[in-house]
């Protein structure tokens, strides 16, 4: 074992001792002098948890997610240097985590605050004007395939997940009810927005993500009842999560 | 060896700068005060895009960027992470900022990143490792870098060298420049048993690109001597100001941060510790004979 891998063990795991050869000014051993680097590194990624996951804290409480993040991050240490992607593992961990085994929405509110961070630092890409989906004959739109912007996220869930973002993040947002609900991130200019979708649009927008032609996706929405095209085309428009319009060659 | 013309901005001037936070966008852009520089951590726009790199495109065209990189873990035991630093090529591509500096630290062990600066021992293989990887740095990104002084809290029983000895090893071996981080002094002197003027007087400060100023708390070790650690969530000290005043009459102005990352304060609290460096820097010029 090397001198870091004896550092960097000791480090996430309080029940190990500081290791041999560190010390005080008096050669002492370092003792708490240790503790300072381990609270460091617990609390600094704590910290990056809290800023990633408000609606969690919010709903698990401050000091129920501080415990918690100190098990996460013990279990998951971050696998890249940028902490504006730590967490990725942070929906399985709920799912396996007993004290949150009762508040089974969890996971899908973490997925969803994910989708956010990700679809805020996503590249930038100008939207397409409503007007060149208009101006294209029904026949041609439905060949096409839709070109979507890199922030577009969708999470769809069993539980009504955008609704308890919302009454989680906006004041005054009604309580959520119940039942699934297909949220939609967008991110028009620099804010993301998330969206709770209709009826059968989730599945519209997962056959547009995973790269069906337009009229394949309609197909894939109208199986649910009372899916509305123009209502889920408009809100990706508005959203400015289309960027272009793909037609295959004539 | 950089494919691009020179920034007109690239040298930070011998001024204020602080530690750019987004809430004080609009704030800096209507009245920046004494701050003539800001600085980034390399870390938070390395995203594809966004606001955070909109907002940094903005403020190029308006100030001199100093590029602070936080996950480099230069003195890790393991080579470079190879990827981290094209990403980071990258990043200094567009930006060209005036400076760029790391640490004298780890972070990344195994592949996992800590997110703290893991401390060293000063020894000769230390220094040969540490060396390598700025040897590495500076080519692969083109540039000189400048290796800052890390905040310590316990000492290595294997260290065969003093702190200034090992940086200024480095330094010669590699031509980086150092930043100085006076508070990282501060801190480290007390925790160290060290006298921090002394400490001063040693270092090399012809080799000094930045200083950086910034605030710690107070606790006590097991033996309750005073451990201070350095938070970046306060103001900085008068001990620590004096010990600025000192190292600026001693070596002459340096571009000059406030860092302050956490619990950050609304912008008068920052545009007021920087406008005290400001004060500083003048008085040390006013006393200059000639």
């Amino acid at each position: 074992m090397s001198a870091q891998d004896a550092f960097a063990a000791a480090l996430l795991d309080p029940a190990r001792p500081a290791p041999a050869g560190l010390t005080d000014p008096a050669g002492r051993p370092a003792g708490a002098r240790f503790d300072v680097y381990r609270n460091n590194v617990a609390a600094s990624l704590t910290a990056a948890l809290e800023t990633g996951f408000p609606v969690l804290r919010r709903l698990l409480g401050a000091e129920f997610f501080a415990a918690m993040a100190g098990v996460f991050l013990r279990a998951h240490p971050p696998r890249g240097r940028l902490l504006m992607t730590y967490g990725t593992a942070m929906p399985g961990f709920l799912e396996a985590f007993p004290p949150v085994a009762h508040l089974p929405y969890l996971p899908d509110v973490a997925q969803l605050e994910l989708a956010r961070r990700q679809a805020y630092h996503a590249a930038d890409a100008a939207p397409l004007d409503a007007g060149a989906l208009a101006a294209l004959p029904p026949d041609r739109l439905t060949a096409a395939r839709l070109r979507l912007a890199p922030a577009l996220r969708l999470v769809r869930s069993d539980w009504p997940v955008a609704a308890i973002w919302h009454a989680n993040t906006t004041p005054g947002a009604p309580p959520p009810g119940t039942g699934a609900q297909d949220a939609l991130v967008t991110r028009p200019g620099y804010d993301p927005e998330v969206a709770a979708l209709g009826p059968g649009e989730g599945a519209f927008v997962a056959a547009l993500m995973a790269g069906a032609h337009l009229g394949a996706a309609h197909e894939a929405g109208a199986a649910t009842p009372g899916f509305d095209l123009t209502q889920a085309l408009g809100r990706l428009l508005a959203g400015g999560a289309i960027t272009g319009i793909e037609e295959e060659s004539a | 060896m950089l494919d691009r013309a020179p920034d007109p901005t690239a040298t930070l001037p011998d001024a204020p700068g602080v530690g750019y936070k987004a809430q004080h966008y609009a704030a800096i852009g209507a009245d920046p005060g004494a701050v003539r520089w800001l600085e980034i951590h390399a870390e938070n726009y390395m995203g594809d895009g966004g606001r955070p790199i909109a907002q940094l495109r903005h403020l190029r065209d308006r100030f001199p960027i100093s590029c602070h990189g936080v996950g480099l873990s230069i003195g890790g035991e393991a080579p470079l992470d190879r990827d981290h630093l094209a990403r980071l090529r990258r990043l200094l591509d567009w930006l060209a900022p005036a400076a760029f500096s790391e640490h004298l630290a780890w972070s990344t062990h195994d592949g996992h990143f800590l997110n703290d600066l893991l401390p060293l021992p000063y020894t000769a293989a230390t220094l040969a490792r540490v060396a390598e990887h700025v040897d590495e740095v500076q080519q692969t990104l083109g540039r000189q870098m400048l290796l800052e002084n890390p905040s310590t809290y316990l000492a290595f029983a294997e260290s065969e060298m003093s702190e200034i000895d090992f940086l200024a090893g480095i330094a010669q071996r590699t031509g980086c420049g150092l930043l100085l981080d006076v508070n990282n002094v501060f801190v480290s002197a007390t925790n160290q048993g060290w006298d921090p003027v002394a400490y001063i007087d040693a270092f090399p400060l012809d080799r000094v690109g930045e200083i950086h100023l910034g605030g710690h708390d107070a606790q006590a070790d097991d033996h309750g001597a005073p451990l201070l650690i350095d938070s970046h969530g306060a103001p900085v000290v008068d001990p620590v100001w004096a010990l600025y005043a000192h190292t600026i009459r001693r070596g002459g102005p340096r571009p000059t941060l406030i860092e302050w990352d956490t619990d950050v304060p609304d912008w008068p609290v920052l545009a007021s510790e920087a406008a005290r460096a400001a004060r500083v820097l003048a008085d040390a010029a006013a006393e200059k004979p000639g």
